[in-house]
């Protein structure tokens, strides 16, 4: 069925939202929310993390139900009640965090979004011939475990395409890809709008928005705070809108080294595979002084997890000289250990790694803690009984040090949300001054204000004398904070670049796996 | 009937219950539920099908009746895991215990009570081909259906598109969920499906393998076939061969008994247990290849937003 | 047409935690009903007779602390596996082992005899338990065995062993040829606590001990809290630097050694001799009282009565109602069930949405 159109056409939009609103439990994460989306054109939906971008698309596409608004698809009311539904209607989705199947492959993955019930076999010729047309190749016969992440969009794309829709909704593409692919990733949005189709394309990178968009749409607490022509805009305009206020610009003095000994060194680091779809480490050697920040750039799975693991030790290397801590050999030693040497660490994942979602604060505080602090945490000799109360007078200082906000006394961890937990995870570490901090990902789904406060505290570590790894797929974060930068491609690490000497085209190449020197030339 | 097609024939009536069950499981399992209570619905369809049969005397209506039990009790066990999200595990034993106490008290009437028999089909002339004519055409009616059930697991879920949809489910509910794949729904059908299965892999037990009613009569069968799947990495063709090593196994320790060799029958009788044991840690030492094979989405709760 | 929707809570609910087990008890009662309406019996005195009527005389209360004591020591040692994700089902072959164990010495060297016997017999029982539950915890650490499996396997293999042993070797030569051993010396015995009024023996003391010690070690050691985190995260207990694979040998022997010493208690406090079968299914029965505790050892105390009140009950029923005592087994499994549906509401509220009104009819 199609929408009636007038005889220009151009009056009425592709899709329309009124009022949109969504309420999950007490939470509004829409609220009232008006889009206008015409033919042809590339939108963008801004805002911070938490803002409402997800759930507003989610309700475009047919994956929740509104609470209350209309949606008009052609000038037509539509209720979208299912993905199928969207789908039908000519509305494509390119998630953010793939909607993928590991087991199962590129072919398999791209059928089960079908609706049509074609043969595998002529649906791998399809998207071949779609990934020849649009510059996305694919073998169709890979597991997709096994693929790289830009393959996995690439995939994700192609199954879009196939179902030849009138609008594709792209929700953050360029996080998981190096500034050369995602500059490719362009070039094919640009043709696919010259053929007249629609993009909604969901970012938090400003600069992109202004080269690649007709239109913005811009997300505060749910709400729609202003819309604009992203090209007349700075990006620090657009971040003011999306923020509301300036965004607080990280304060770094230039670093001064009194003495250079290494901190934390890894020397040539290799490893197995751990699992079916896990990365192998290559021949890996950093060293860090105080006082000093490295930042290691990556797209993801290119071993950062496993480089991380290796170093905080919940994976042990076979000879003890591969991790050396503050002069010490460290690589037959665990996590425990390696904390009572000095170190600290921050995995990627909170829940569920940095944290135990279901415990307390306090709780979490003592996993961390209990063997660098047995002294303050743990009373009653070789009963190792858990002080409640020390525990309970360290978590308020770190709640008031990071500024953590929460809704009871000791709530469990999943009861915060994502940036006010990261605040309380990098305070846990930060509260016993650690000589070393290896942190992966620090502001990965953290709004802009935890995110600055974060980075703020990881760099005054560094300047007060410890050595600081922060493994990161934010390349604007890393050239704010780091005093060297290295990347990660295929489990292999390159060379560090001072700060000065480096460029996102150098190190979006480096993460692409080209020498740091021929990038540099 | 020579020797050789006698053990032959044994063989595949010890293997037919445990393939049964675990086919049912495997899907199960593949869609991404863990249902340990195979052994309780398994028991639950023997003395539905046996107390069906001795009231009509038909051992087909048994049959149909024990299937129907089946799919009804592991209804029980998909409203609590999938609707209410308990714990698969202790769901799963909640099933198991409450099988065995339901049946135990179902069945107190029918011990000793002599069972009505499933017979055998006779395909006149195939029968007497030498050493394979009986067992392949002169077999109880549930040993075919457990053959076709094989190969039309290994097509569904290989060949069609719902079978590709359910291992999708089994593999990443998040993602199936994201496209708009009815997720519980098709659990909720997977669970149905490997209860029915546990229906009549209990039937067969009280209508043709030991054609009466005994309290516990399952006796880890139930068990044994979720360790089938394991030890089949989730593949339907596995499940044959490795229920017919233990239909083997079984037997084996049978006949040795019978010939008296002088190992006490305890000790012969722990033998199918033990090789379950001996069969998981050979195939679990390689954490790898497991980890490959498992749905990932195993045991996992899921909880649509909405 | 109805639906039932879940949503997660964000922070889990203090109140139904607490309030979650009575729930599952008041629904078992009422299921209960249902079924006595069903078979033809008046409800009310039927549940009477089953509930209340063995607490009314001493005699029966001995009884019940006779069979509480295994089911407490058993879910005790089961709540540290359950709670670090060790999911041992073979405490009834632990069970066996222990009792096997510890009935050497009054077996096999029935002239030995003096104090020191008992508590030899005790220990012996423990090692037995634990030598047995060492099995599926090593091959869980070492081969990544599933333990489920290979503990449950190994309870058939237990009970085939037990019953070799009293039919065979172990035989009390005098006995008539019945599979049982020789009765156990005075000295072999573990005392009544009150001889005088009934038979309840020092087990059920052993039980209380056991437990408050344990549940002193959850709630307010380290070693607990890596219990607690181990099982809900391996990932972070790892990042803790907590070792999951020592932490599955302890939770293997300690429910081991306790479900040893229940065999031993119960064959040497109750039985009085080894017998083909020492046990109505004490070692899966516990798992109910477990989860019924909320794996709590304090909990576990309670709801190690609630179940031997109805083993009781069924006995009762039999005889008063003419119901099969079996019928315990099913409230047993029903207790369970209802357990478990009632402990969702601690993490997810459930609601009950018509779809054509698409009101919430209950907000719990």
């Amino acid at each position: 069925m199609t929408g009636t159109i007038t005889k220009d056409g151009s009056e009425i939009p592709l899709l329309e939202a009124e009022k949109l609103t969504k309420i999950f439990g007490t939470l509004k994460a829409c609220d009232g929310i008006d889009l206008k989306i015409g033919a042809g054109e590339i939108h963008a939906l801004l805002g911070e993390n938490g803002a409402g971008k997800s759930t507003l698309v989610k309700m475009l596409f047919g994956a929740l139900q509104p609470t209350s608004g209309d949606i008009a698809w052609k000038g037509e009311r539509f209720t979208v009640t299912s993905p199928a539904m969207g789908r039908s209607l000519g509305i494509g989705m390119v998630f953010q965090h793939f909607s993928l199947f590991d087991a199962l492959t590129a072919a398999e993955n791209i059928a089960l979004s079908l609706d049509e019930k074609s043969p595998l076999d002529t649906i791998a010729a399809r998207a071949r011939e779609i990934g020849q047309t649009y510059g996305l190749p694919v073998d169709p016969d890979a597991l997709v475990g096994d693929l790289s992440v830009g393959e996995r969009q690439r995939i994700e794309i192609i199954r879009c395409l196939l179902q030849n829709p009138d609008l594709i909704i792209l929700d953050e593409p360029t996080s998981v890809l190096t500034p050369q692919e995602a500059d490719l990733l362009f070039v094919t949005l640009e043709r696919l709008r010259s053929e007249g189709k629609s993009i909604l394309y969901i970012s938090h990178r400003l600069e992109e928005v202004r080269r690649l968009c007709d239109r913005a749409t811009v997300l505060r607490h749910g709400k729609v705070v202003g819309q604009c022509d992203p090209r007349t805009q700075t990006a620090a305009s657009l971040a003011r809108m999306m923020v509301g206020n300036d965004i607080h610009v990280i304060e770094r003095l230039p670093a001064e080294w009194t003495d250079r000994i290494p901190l934390i060194e890894v020397n040539g680091l290799s490893q197995r595979p751990r699992g079916p779809f896990s990365v192998a480490l290559h021949d890996i050697s950093l060293s860090i002084t105080g006082g000093e920040i490295l930042g290691i750039a990556g797209v993801a799975g290119n071993g950062q997890g496993e480089l991380f693991e290796a170093i905080s030790g919940e994976v042990l290397q076979e000879r003890p000289q591969v991790v050396r801590i503050r002069g010490t050999d460290a690589g037959r030693i665990g996590i425990s250990a390696r904390r009572t040497l000095g170190a600290a660490f921050v995995p990627e994942e909170r829940l569920g790694h940095g944290a135990v979602p279901d415990m307390s604060l306090t709780n979490n505080l003592l996993l961390s803690r209990h063997s660098t602090d047995r002294k303050m945490f743990l009373t009653g000799g070789v009963l190792k009984l858990v002080s409640e109360s020390s525990l309970a007078s360290a978590a308020k200082r770190i709640v008031v040090q990071m500024d953590v906000r929460k809704s009871a006394e000791n709530p469990d961890a999943s009861a915060l949300s994502g940036g006010n937990l990261q605040k309380f995870l990098i305070g846990r570490e930060l509260d016993r001054n650690p000589s070393v901090i290896v942190v992966n990902q620090p502001t990965w789904g953290v709004d802009a204000g935890a995110a600055a406060l974060i980075r703020q505290a990881l760099v005054d570590l560094a300047r007060s004398g410890s050595a600081v790894i922060v493994i990161s797929q934010d390349l604007d974060e890393l050239f704010e904070i780091s005093d060297r930068i290295a990347a990660m491609v295929h489990g292999r690490l390159s060379e560090s670049v001072p700060i000065e000497a480096m460029t996102m085209e150098r190190v979006g190449l480096m993460m692409g796996g080209a020498d740091a020197t021929a990038g540099a030339a | 009937m020579t020797m050789f097609e006698a053990i032959l024939l044994t063989v595949a009536t010890a293997a037919t219950p445990l393939l049964i069950a675990a086919l049912g499981e495997l899907v199960v399992e593949r869609s991404g539920v863990l249902n340990l209570g195979v052994e309780g619905m398994m028991v639950m369809g023997a003395v539905t099908g046996f107390a069906v049969a001795q009231y009509t005397g038909s051992a087909w209506l048994g049959m149909f009746a024990a299937i129907l039990a089946g799919a009804a009790f592991s209804l029980l066990f998909g409203f609590l895991t999938l609707t209410l999200i308990t714990n698969q595990v202790a769901t799963g034993l909640a099933l198991t215990l409450l099988g065995l106490g339901a049946s135990a008290m179902i069945g107190e009437s029918f011990v000793g009570l002599p069972g009505v028999r499933m017979d055998s089909l006779y395909i006149q002339g195939l029968t007497d081909i030498p050493y394979v004519g009986k067992v392949l055409f002169g077999q109880d009616p549930i040993f075919y259906i457990s053959i076709l059930l094989t190969i039309g697991v290994a097509w569904f879920l290989f060949r069609t598109r719902a079978g590709l949809t359910l291992r999708a489910v089994g593999d990443n509910h998040t993602s199936a969920h994201a496209l708009g794949v009815p997720v519980v729904r098709i659990r909720y059908l997977a669970v149905i499906f490997g209860g029915a299965c546990a229906g009549l892999a209990g039937a067969q037990l009280s209508l043709v393998y030991v054609p009466q009613w005994v309290e516990n009569m399952t006796s880890g069968r139930g068990w044994i076939a979720l360790a089938l799947v394991v030890f089949a990495s989730w593949r339907p063709w596995r499940i044959l061969a490795g229920a017919y090593l233990f239909g083997a196994v079984t037997i084996g320790q049978l006949h040795a008994q019978a010939l008296g060799i002088g190992v006490p029958s305890q000790f012969m009788s722990s033998l199918p247990y033990l090789a379950t044991i001996i069969v998981l840690v050979l195939i679990s030492r390689n954490k790898r290849l497991t980890l490959m094979n498992t749905p990932t989405s195993l045991g996992k709760p899921f909880v649509p937003d909405r | 047409m109805m639906r039932i929707e879940i949503v997660k809570r964000p922070q889990h609910s203090v109140l139904f935690s607490a309030l979650s087990p009575f729930i599952a008890l008041f629904l078992t009662l009422i299921a209960g009903a249902i079924l006595f309406s069903v078979l033809g019996k008046n409800p009310i005195s039927a549940l009477y007779s089953y509930f209340i009527e063995p607490l009314t005389e001493v005699w029966s209360i001995h009884e019940l602390l006779v069979k509480a004591a295994p089911l407490i020591l058993i879910a005790v040692g089961l709540s540290v596996c359950f709670l670090s994700n060790n999911w041992n089902i073979g405490a009834e072959g632990q069970f066996i082992a222990g009792g096997i164990a510890g009935s050497i010495l009054p077996v096999v060297f029935p002239d030995f005899q003096g104090w020191y016997v008992l508590p030899i017999m005790l220990l012996l029982g423990m090692a037995g338990g634990m030598a047995y539950a060492t099995i599926p915890a090593f091959l869980k650490v070492r081969f990544n065995t599933n333990e489920i499996l290979t503990s449950l396997m190994l309870v058939y293999v237990a009970q085939l062993f037990l019953d070799w042993l009293v039919r065979g070797p172990w035989r009390n030569p005098q006995g008539y040829n019945f599979p049982e051993t020789v009765q156990f010396s005075d000295s072999a015995i573990l005392p009544a606590i009150w001889p005088d009024s009934g038979r309840a023996h020092w087990g059920f003391a052993l039980a209380i001990i056991a437990a408050v010690v344990v549940w002193f070690m959850l709630s307010r050691t380290l070693n607990g809290f890596e219990i607690k985190v181990l099982g809900r995260s391996s990932r972070a207990g790892r990042f803790a630097g907590f070792s999951a694979g020592r932490l599955t040998f302890f939770a293997f022997l300690v429910s081991g050694a306790l479900a040893g010493l229940a065999g031993i208690a119960e064959v040497s406090g109750a039985v009085g001799q080894l017998r083909t079968s020492i046990s109505p299914g004490y070692g899966f029965t516990a798992i109910i009282v477990a989860f019924l505790g909320r794996l709590n050892p304090l909990g576990i105390i309670a709801a190690g009565l609630v179940l031997a009140l109805s083993y009781l009950g069924g006995e009762a029923a039999q005889i008063s109602l003419g119901i099969s005592e079996k019928s315990a087994r099913i409230f047993q499994g029903i207790i369970l069930f209802f357990v478990l549906a009632s402990d969702s509401l601690i993490y997810y509220r459930i609601r009950i949405v018509s779809r054509l009104s698409e009101t919430a009819l209950k907000g719990a």
